[in-house]
């Protein structure tokens, strides 16, 4: 197994599955002849030719609705968002045509386009280039969402996702790209979507996080471990379809949960999971579930400000103290 | 607007409080600040202020009655203003305590109802039940009906005393109680009166279950010639009458020199660690009205008798008019109980967690002792000290011990 950062694996899964398949193509703003805004296409315009790798005029509704287009004539499209604060330019036709075309096509049309950029805040970029949009697009029926927070998540996702026949949504994290992790060498290696992974196992308390949170959780479980308890760290992966299965078999087991997301927390991920836990598992809880998101305000632009929206170590670790009744 | 007045906290370890007396009564104009009533919390009366300018519209928690922290106790507002919603968030009031009929009529004969044990009425018992719902986790409402345990029965341990998993677990762990006596009701059995049990005493039984049964005690006992002690305290008193030094106050300020000495006494077990402690807070036993308290005489090593004594008196006497401020009865590193005043010769105490030990003075009394194969009359005087044994040892309380012998029975050590 090869230690890369969670750019080169993304970059690995792109190569591997243009090769594997000449139906799937990219196109984006900057993805070909400058390598991509983040370096994650480097390359590739190179080994595959200006017919598989476009760059695109900036107009991102124009350019997810011809993935869309060509996604119903049967290619495979990969669009990639510079980040995906701009895809609310595109969100008609993410929304409307890609998520409903199957179902509203009585079946004749699969959609097998991968949506895919940086989401989530980057560093003082402020409130408009700073949003994590999960929650919008897992809202929709048509739509897969998934969040890697590792560079072997994200590249046996990726691959997943290109294979797969319905249109998913791949939110990366700017922030996290230079991450370093362990991945497979196998070029087959992929990770079936809707499966959560259990990045870390304890008896005491569980943090369900995603994307950003994860390596923030798993850093207070390993602070929380000296202070005497013992926290299981569960990173969902695939945001819709979600595995609930996976959290609840946790939760009965530790009877106590903390929820952590960079996103809002007004009709966000953490409060579906929080409802379905309540649903499912009521009385195994010994104690309300507890969120930590991001700050119910536009990002802020100052430092100081911005450290404080978003989630850190230090509130993971005060929320799973409180769960589990030690303050 | 309505103002809700709940229950506040008024102590660091108060889960509910009793009002004592309401200061104000249902019509009277009340505005921000102004002392509303008295509450008993687990410690002591305190007053509440009113958080709200209008009329005290609703009194719902009667005096002698008690509330867990948060809850609806009262309601001021506007005269003629419509309270009917807050009012029916708040739990029905209990009835009244009964009367405690004092006996100036004569002992009612024969047709006495002989004395039925309470099952689950309206006699308070325990205080997460006696007023308003109870608070438990969905989790611990599970595991006590699997269980079969009466959740009534319990105390919770969390936030605003809700029952979760711990205290569930603490009851099963332990073995089923017998079961209660049941009285074979005798023409002519005692008579009896139920009081409810006052905060302190509450508060007094839920510590002190704390201590002897999941603390490892053990006890050391020795005996001490007060006579030097005693002289010391005659010569001090005799320069300036106004000191009025007790021995009790030598005792302390020995107890204190001996710590400073042996650190591995003025220390505590804490799960994972034991802390020493860096001066010796001494806590002073003080019989209340209805309990005790220990108010702590902090950095007793660092402080001069005359200090010491000044100290205890004045704390003593706000104890006894339950006037202490929560930081002035917590966190002892060390305590004291003397009952020599009783004619005590000697008892043991139980350790006042997380404390790490207690010292029980008895009475001084002379006594024929040998000195030098001669019999001869000493004032002696015995202590016994309770140890924590997860962070006391036999040899190491024994050598605090002699440590505060040597000194007692030669005070001059105290200014070498």
């Amino acid at each position: 197994m090869a230690t890369i950062t969670i750019r080169e694996a993304l970059n690995q899964a792109l190569r591997e599955e243009l090769a594997r398949d000449e139906k799937v193509f990219l196109m984006g703003e900057e993805v070909a002849q400058y390598d991509g805004a983040y370096k994650v296409t480097k390359g590739l315009l190179h080994e595959f030719g200006s017919k598989r790798v476009i760059d695109t005029p900036i107009t991102e509704l124009g350019f997810a609705g011809l993935g869309v287009g060509a996604a119903m004539a049967g290619l495979r499209p990969i669009v990639e968002f510079m980040t995906f604060n701009f895809s609310i330019l595109a969100t008609d036709q993410i929304i409307n045509s890609a998520a409903k075309m199957l179902y509203m096509s009585g079946g004749q049309f699969n959609i097998p386009i991968v949506f895919r950029g940086p989401g989530g805040s980057a560093f003082q970029v402020s409130s408009q280039h700073s949003q994590a949009l999960e929650s919008w697009y897992a809202y929709f029926p048509g739509l897969k969402v998934v969040m890697p927070s590792t560079p072997a998540d994200a590249k046996g996702l990726l691959k997943s996702a290109i294979r797969d026949d319905d249109p998913v949504v791949f939110i990366e994290q700017e922030r996290m790209y230079g991450n370093k992790g362990e991945v497979p060498d196998d070029p087959d290696f992929t990770i079936p979507l809707g499966v959560a992974d259990v990045k870390r196992e304890g008896k005491d308390v569980t943090i369900v996080a995603r994307s950003l949170t994860v390596p923030l959780a798993l850093k207070a479980a390993e602070q929380l471990e000296q202070q005497g308890v013992s926290c299981e760290v569960i990173d969902p992966r695939t945001i819709r379809p979600l595995d609930i299965d996976t959290i609840i078999a946790s939760v009965k087991k530790t009877n106590r949960v903390v929820i952590a997301e960079e996103s809002h927390p007004i009709c966000g991920v953490g409060a579906e999971i929080s409802a379905e836990i309540m649903e499912r598992a009521f009385d195994y809880l010994d104690a309300p579930v507890k969120r930590v998101s991001g700050a119910d305000v536009p990002m802020p632009y100052a430092k100081n400000l911005e450290n404080l929206a978003i989630p850190d170590v230090n509130r993971i670790v005060a929320a799973v103290r409180e769960v589990a009744y030690l303050d | 607007m309505a103002t809700k007045v709940i229950m506040p906290k008024l102590s660091p370890t108060m889960e509910e409080g009793q009002i004592s007396r309401w200061l104000k009564k249902e019509g009277d104009k009340v505005s921000m600040g102004e002392p509303l009533a008295e509450i008993d919390t687990d410690k002591a009366t305190m007053e509440m202020q009113a958080l709200g300018n209008g009329v005290l519209r609703k009194i719902l928690i009667n005096e002698g009655q008690s509330a867990p922290l948060g809850q609806l106790i009262a309601v001021i507002g506007e005269p003629d203003e419509d309270i009917a919603s807050l009012l029916s968030e708040a739990p029905p009031a209990l009835p009244q305590l009964e009367e405690q009929k004092e006996t100036d009529e004569p002992p009612p004969a024969p047709d006495l109802k002989p004395p039925q044990p309470q099952v689950n009425g309206r006699q308070p018992q325990a205080a997460a039940s006696d007023s308003g719902r109870m608070i438990v986790s969905p989790l611990a409402a599970r595991m006590a009906a699997e269980a079969g345990i009466d959740l009534r029965s319990l105390q919770g341990s969390g936030p605003g005393g809700r029952i979760i998993k711990r205290d569930i677990e603490a009851v099963i762990s332990k073995p089923a109680p017998a079961p209660a006596p049941s009285y074979v009701q005798h023409a002519g059995a005692a008579a009896y009166r139920d009081e409810p049990a006052s905060q302190i005493r509450q508060t007094i039984a839920k510590r002190l279950v704390t201590s002897l049964g999941p603390v490892p005690h053990f006890f050391l006992t020795t005996e001490i010639e007060m006579d030097r002690a005693a002289e010391m305290r005659k010569g001090i008193n005799a320069l300036d009458p106004d000191l009025k030094i007790s021995i009790n106050d030598i005792i302390i300020k020995v107890a204190a020199a001996a710590l400073v000495q042996h650190p591995q006494v003025n220390a505590s077990f804490q799960e994972k660690i034991v802390r020493y402690y860096e001066q010796a807070d001494i806590g002073v036993a003080v019989a209340i009205e209805d309990g005790l308290i220990t108010p702590v005489v902090r950095a007793a090593n660092q402080k001069s008798l005359s200090q010491i004594a000044a100290e205890v008196r004045e704390l003593a006497e706000r104890a006894r008019s339950k006037r202490l401020k929560p930081e002035e009865y917590t966190g002892a590193t060390f305590s004291i109980s003397n009952l020599g005043m009783f004619g005590i010769d000697e008892f043991t105490a139980v350790i006042n967690p997380p404390e790490g030990a207690i010292l029980a003075v008895g009475a001084m009394s002379a006594k024929p002792v040998v000195r030098d194969n001669e019999i001869v009359i000493r004032q002696m005087m015995r202590v016994t000290m309770s140890c924590d044994h997860r962070v006391i040892d036999g040899a190491t309380g024994a050598k605090f011990l002699q440590t505060f012998k040597k000194i007692l029975e030669n005070p001059l050590y105290l200014v070498v």
